[in-house]
């Protein structure tokens, strides 16, 4: 069993029972599928708009090298610097090396997931440089010293309390059980370190391939500052954040904050085009666009689950998600939990050690139906878990289709065994069987028929 | 060894040797015009002029955005005026734009013209920040502002509040239109920043209780002339 296995097997497990947690992301959850479904109420047809932006993904997604190519020629027209990363390493030396020339010593960062998979505040904060998370959630996060909860609500599951007492051994302040108390503590908090900050780091939600700009989607406006204030922005971002139009963002903006928080649109939605231009009064001097590939591609050259690329992480396959909702976003051990890092974990971080990712899922299909750029993630789930029989089968996988296949081509030792299992029933129920255990622990086996279904058809069918 | 770039591509190139079958659709959706194909699909903006403007002060209401349509000019000078005096504003920064200097002219406290002389630290002590913008879109209650139109990048976001002195002519039925006019108005001259700015600044993330004002303005005024 991989380690990934074990850690999730055992949070899991810990997780479905703690009924008060459950209850309570159930709670924070509630308001969302209301307001989600008045936004969808205002699409005049929510299912062709769904169409049009997995189409916009899908166009761009499948002519990624020349639309990459045409992105990357405007934006470096438009005066930003573009740099490649082949992985995760790479990615934060390259990060390293624009902080180390600029001679940096405060960086704030606003929301950004591809700089959570790289671990770069890690390897910030190893070269000694100050780094402060912006986003509520991911301040909160930060300070707690643990991973997202969820890629777009990173600590839905923190209690108010306890991020009062957070704050208060933290930045020293009273405590409060206000949401909005706390919420100014955090504004106050960060306020001067925008302005005292040499770097901004921000991601990108999508490269406009027709006019070289990035856009940006938050609700708080941490990225607005942070992309205004210092001296030089630094933006991360996968490779398949390309779109080929300006105008796809006219559906893919709003469907992003329908779908993933209930909004018409969140509050600020920026497309940057370069540092400071000649004429402007204040802006980055230099703009940085860090371009990564790690593993992307190797799941670009799955044409099967090639449309998993089109993820605008919204975020909304968590919030439906069965699985998600039992066991909480910390057990996937993932930089994207629910059904989409899942689906894409394994391709990123290997099969072998993220396949029983593809059996937490219950199969319902909830993912797929909320995914607004239509990703057919649970089927994926499927194909994962095929891909890992046949790249390396287990022993257990291995006897048991090859005495299956024996067993189904041979009709008289079907019944034979049948009969056997029948007679035998009774005492199997007795005994602890292999492979089994976790399942029989909440399971009875049946009790057996007298006939078998064959022997049924048989008598009435003469 | 051959550098990241060529790397990247040649992976790229290989993987998108075979080809993956394009979605099924209900419909003919066009790549390239995909405002237009599925404009009859998305959150209705109005036909006409009036009908936008009824589901733009809809939306901004639900966003909690105060809008305040005045007849003329000189009403809007006097709506700021009033709204500087009720708040007790003490700074007030501008975008120097000759539709704003009269508004700031009639302003009781003192008043500064960030785009001339930028400083970060004080406009960081400004209560309220006064910008013109690119268009409205009424679709959505988005407000599109952009570096070269409202006095920069922090204007619009440092300050506690954002007022925006627009013309009623301003306002597009839809966030493709307003994307669109962008594009003939810059070309590839786009300013170093676009913003769609949709209500005041918010956050849900602590028990997704919504708050607003989390890093941007918690008050949003649109002043809408004509």
């Amino acid at each position: 069993m991989s380690d990934s296995k074990a850690i999730f097997l055992k949070d899991a497990t810990v997780n479905a029972a703690d009924g008060d947690q459950r209850a309570f992301i159930r709670k924070a959850l509630g308001g969302y599928y209301v307001n989600r479904d008045l936004q969808k109420a205002r699409y005049r047809d929510w299912e062709r708009a769904r169409d049009a932006a997995s189409l916009a993904k899908w166009s761009a997604v499948n002519d990624l090298a020349n639309v990459l190519e045409k992105f990357v020629a405007n934006f470096e027209r438009n005066g930003g610097v573009v740099h490649w990363a082949r992985d995760g390493a790479e990615a934060r030396a390259i990060i390293l090396k624009i902080a180390e020339d600029a001679n940096a010593k405060a960086i704030v960062k606003s929301k950004c997931m591809t700089s959570e998979e790289i671990h770069l505040n890690d390897a910030l904060e190893k070269a000694g440089y100050g780094v402060v998370e912006s986003d509520l959630g991911e301040f909160i996060q930060q300070l707690r010293g643990e991973a997202p909860y969820h890629f777009v609500f990173p600590c839905m599951h923190v209690k108010r309390e306890a991020i009062s007492e957070l704050f208060a051994k933290h930045l020293g302040t009273a405590p409060t059980d206000s949401p909005e108390e706390l919420t100014m503590i955090a504004r106050r908090h960060l306020r001067q370190l925008y302005v005292d900050a040499d770097i901004g780091i921000t991601g990108a939600n999508f490269l406009v391939a027709e006019t070289g700009q990035i856009s940006i989607t938050e609700n708080e406006g941490n990225a607005r500052l942070t992309a205004a204030l210092p001296r030089i922005h630094i933006a991360l971002s996968g490779i398949e954040k390309v779109v080929n139009h300006l105008d796809d963002l006219s559906v893919l903006l709003p469907m992003l904050a329908t779908a993933g928080a209930g909004q018409p649109m969140t509050c600020y939605n920026t497309l940057y085009s370069g540092p400071r231009k000649k004429g402007e009064c204040d802006g980055p001097e230099e703009f940085h666009l860090v371009l990564l590939d790690n593993a992307r591609t190797r799941l670009l050259a799955d044409p099967e689950q090639r449309d998993a690329l089109h993820c605008i992480r919204c975020g909304a396959c968590l919030n439906v998600c069965p699985i998600f909702k039992n066991i909480g976003g910390l057990a996937y051990g993932t930089t994207y939990q629910g059904p989409i890092g899942s689906v894409i974990t394994p391709h990123l971080r290997g099969l072998k050690q993220w396949n029983h990712l593809s059996g937490a899922s219950s199969l319902c299909g909830a993912c797929t139906d909320a995914c607004p750029v239509r990703i057919d993630l649970h089927h994926h789930l499927l194909h994962n878990r095929r891909n890992a029989a046949k790249e390396s089968p287990t022993l257990f996988d291995q006897l048991f289709h090859h005495g299956f296949n024996f067993v189904i081509k041979r009709p008289w030792l079907f019944a034979t065994g049948g009969r056997i299992f029948r007679a035998t029933l009774p005492l199997l129920q007795k005994l602890p069987l292999p492979y089994m255990g976790a399942w029989m622990k909440t399971r009875d086996l049946p009790k057996a028929p007298a006939r078998s279904f064959r022997d049924e058809w048989k008598q009435q069918n003469v | 060894m051959s550098d990241a770039r060529s790397d990247i591509f040649a992976r790229i190139r290989e993987a998108l040797k075979v080809k993956a079958p394009k979605p099924h659709l209900k419909a003919d959706a066009n790549p390239g015009k995909t405002s237009a194909v599925a404009k009859p699909w998305l959150p209705d903006g109005g036909e006409t002029a009036d009908a936008s403007l009824t589901i733009l002060s809809e939306q901004l209401a639900k966003l909690k955005a105060v809008l305040i349509r005045v007849p003329d000019h000189a009403a809007a000078v006097k709506a700021v005026a009033e709204l500087s005096a009720a708040k007790n504003w003490k700074k007030v920064a501008y975008h120097g734009h000759e539709l704003l200097r009269p508004v700031a002219a009639g302003l009781a406290c003192e008043t500064w013209e960030a785009d001339a002389s930028f400083d970060k630290q004080r406009l960081e002590g400004c209560d309220a920040g006064i910008t013109t913008c690119e268009s409205i879109v009424a679709q959505l209650g988005a407000i599109l502002v952009s570096s070269a139109t409202s006095g920069g990048r922090a204007l619009s976001i440092l300050p506690h509040v954002h007022v925006v002195v627009a013309e009623a002519s301003q306002v597009v039925p839809d966030l493709g239109s307003a994307l669109a006019l962008a594009k003939a108005r810059h070309g590839d001259r786009m300013p170093s920043m676009l913003s769609f700015i949709t209500g005041p600044s918010r956050t849900g993330d602590i028990e997704r209780i919504l708050v607003l004002g989390a890093h941007g303005p918690k008050e949003l005024y649109l002043i809408l002339v004509g």
